[in-house]
């Protein structure tokens, strides 16, 4: 919805909001469910209803748990039925500086004060491992923002007994504790309040009147910043930015002004606006971000612009280029196509409001940013938060090679006249094996993202995946799949429980990432399975399709695995039935599996 | 801005914020005579109220305010 897009209204969506939240959920969409457990230290009403029609924004439909007042710690430490009943898929604990219960004074020396800051950190400590045991689900904590006055003033940040670096020690604990466990988050208010400024966010009006930790006015950029770190979590994240060139990554026309003249570089003011966003752009890059052209001009000239020997990004840096004189929104639905993701993944930044209007319009997904003028693009991106970071994989930042590799498979696919031929000769090395710590990540985030390629679509936390592997009445397999153009990392993944009394294997989860369609990786993910229920004595595995708006492609996936259908439900779920043969045979001959 | 516009712009703001567009209020308007207006949602309509006059409430004001006349009163004193 446009008007909760960033950069947005704030006290239009305050007003409106329960206008809004009904619009949103009228519209249709086929909504995520995620429930929420929102554990305050202070008020978090207007937190709840501004965040509520965020996600629902992010097509994620929010079902709250709220502490009482300032309850958030005594509902994770003491037995409390409510919160585990409700069994939250996510907790955020809403704390600031106002919840911080001792400073330091001008009085205490160095060891005093380690040890104040031990006893504040410890208390936040305690209550995030009793989460980790008792809910394992993802966490996202509040560090502390600066408080609005300075005692000490400038030597507030400097002086052990200063508030401002007691709080920013305390915040480095933090962030500690977040390094080193999986699946908690920190939610940077420090950074937000500064940005939105913190004489204005700390009014003690809104705290001593209704103990709020910031002013009314300031909760939708809050909650805004808040809900782009769950719909990462949730595998909501953006994937690529579509960008126009003349005057979105260089000042001027290339097809009119000609190469020499364009303003990119340290020469002009307007030179270096563009050569800083170009950095930005490219620096998107490197977290994982596909970059791809959409651009009206003649190719020969888009390519020589990107090659201007002051430009930052180059040629190489897009997996597509499109160049030409077709509508944008044409465009846009080929790159779609071509890079085999959903519309809603892109992301298209062009300083030509006709031409967003186009696109905004023509197809549907596609965030739109009204991204002002050339000196506000890195802001408006960077505080949109499309591509929000939680966990930086590994194959994040390879995604823009795999991607390329898989267009310079395609072009060689044209070569062959017989397709296994073809995948042959792409030498593809599977590894396939039972879940491991390092790729627990990954294996979450896939089961949250893939839409197509899945039978069951059920979305698992990493704690989930994590429980998974360690429950032996599970049969878990990942797949990952190399070649010779590159490394696809992990791109399947199989849950199926079994059942002993009947020798049976109930396949929970299969999905498969679409960038490995019609490679073969389905059978060999088959045979790993089969073997493994041959060494467990199971017989029989059943599989089950529940149809979404996005799975059709599945439909009769069973089937084409040699599954017989013994159900079928009015909604169109199926279930499947497979009885292991004594003779079975490897369906995979085109990709060779490592042994161990 | 006469008393009749003020309460004509309060109508629109209570209308919005709790989405409701049967809401009239009057002097006498009070929070029981509205079903959804709670104290949490009391904070929301003041600073939806504020945003539409450009004014702001203090506490006092806050405090001591008993239904929507003295609100427009407020308002009318500030703007």
């Amino acid at each position: 919805m446009r008007e909760l897009e960033y950069p947005f209204d704030g006290e239009y969506i305050l007003k409106k909001s329960k206008k809004i939240k009904r619009e949103l959920l009228e519209s249709g969409t086929d909504f995520l469910h995620k429930k929420i457990a929102v554990l305050g230290g202070s008020t978090t009403h207007d937190i709840i209803r501004v965040l509520e029609v965020f996600l629902l924004d992010r097509g994620i439909e929010p079902e709250f748990y709220e502490s009482e007042y300032a309850q958030y710690w005594q509902d994770v430490m003491f037995d409390n039925p409510e919160l585990t009943e409700f069994a939250p898929d996510l907790i955020y604990i809403h704390t600031s500086n106002r919840n911080v219960t001792s400073y330091p004074t001008v009085a205490d020396d160095a060891e005093r004060i380690d040890a104040i800051l031990e006893e504040q950190y410890e208390h936040f400590c305690v209550m995030w491992n009793k989460i980790e045991e008792k809910y394992h689900c993802p966490v996202i904590q509040n560090n502390f923002e600066y408080p609005f006055y300075r005692l000490l003033g400038n030597q507030e940040a400097v002086l052990m007994q200063g508030r401002i670096s007691f709080l920013n020690r305390l915040n480095e604990k933090f962030y500690q504790y977040a390094r080193s466990h999986e699946g908690f988050y920190i939610h940077d208010i420090n950074y937000i309040s500064a940005a939105y400024g913190l004489d204005k966010w700390a009014d003690p009006f809104y705290w001593h009147m209704y103990k709020y930790a910031m002013c009314m006015q300031a909760i939708p950029e809050f909650a805004y910043n808040l809900s782009n770190i769950i719909k990462s979590i949730f595998g909501k994240n953006k994937k690529s930015l579509v960008l126009d060139l003349d005057n979105t990554l260089w000042g001027g026309i290339v097809g009119d002004d000609g190469v020499e003249n364009l303003e990119i570089g340290q020469e002009t003011s307007m030179g270096q606006v563009y050569s800083e966003f170009q950095s930005y752009v490219k620096a998107q890059k490197e977290i994982g971000v596909m970059l791809n052209i959409n651009s009206k001009n003649e190719y020969d000239n888009a390519i020589a612009g990107l090659n201007h020997p002051d430009g930052i990004l180059k040629p190489e840096d897009f997996i597509l280029i499109k160049a030409n004189w077709e509508p944008k929104s044409r465009n846009i639905a080929a790159i779609a196509e071509e890079l085999n993701i959903l519309p809603d993944s892109l992301v298209f930044v062009d300083d030509n409001p006709a031409e967003r209007n186009i696109v905004g319009v023509q197809n549907a997904g596609v965030a739109v940013p009204e991204i002002g003028t050339p000196e506000q693009y890195i802001r408006v991106l960077d505080h949109a938060g499309f591509f929000e970071v939680t966990n930086l994989s590994e194959d994040d930042r390879k995604r823009s090679e795999m991607y390329k590799a898989n267009m310079e498979r395609e072009k060689q696919q044209l070569n062959f006249g017989d397709y296994r031929e073809y995948l042959l000769s792409l030498e593809m090395k599977a590894r396939i094996m039972a879940f491991e710590p390092m790729y627990m990540a990954r294996i979450s985030q896939l089961s949250n993202k893939s839409n197509q390629f899945n039978l069951t679509t059920r979305r698992y936390t990493q704690s989930d995946i994590e429980q998974f592997a360690a429950d032996e009445n599970y049969i878990t397999r990942y797949g990952k799949l190399e070649d010779k153009f590159g490394d696809n990392g992990v791109v399947s993944v199989v849950i199926g429980r079994k059942d002993m009394t009947e020798k049976a294997l109930h396949l929970e989860l299969w999905l498969m990432s679409c960038r490995v369609l019609k490679r073969d990786m389905e059978y060999a993910m088959m045979d790993a399975v089969v073997q493994e229920c041959r060494t467990c004595s199971i017989r029989t595995i059943y599989g089950y399709y529940y149809p979404t708006a996005k799975n059709g492609m599945v439909k009769e996936f069973y089937a084409d695995m040699g599954f017989v259908k013994i159900g079928e439900e009015t909604d169109g779920s199926t279930v499947w039935q497979f009885d292991i043969p004594a003779d079975y045979e490897n369906r995979n001959t085109v990709i060779e599996v490592a042994k161990s | 801005m006469s008393r009749e516009e003020v309460f004509a712009k309060l109508n629109e703001v209570f209308r919005d914020v709790f989405d409701d567009d049967s809401i009239t209020v009057t002097d006498t308007t009070t929070a029981d005579d509205i079903e959804e207006w709670d104290s949490l949602e009391h904070i929301n309509l003041l600073a939806a109220v504020e945003q539409e006059f450009g004014m702001k409430f203090n506490m006092g004001q806050v405090v001591s305010m008993k239904n929507v006349g003295e609100m427009a009163d407020i308002i009318i004193s500030q703007i």
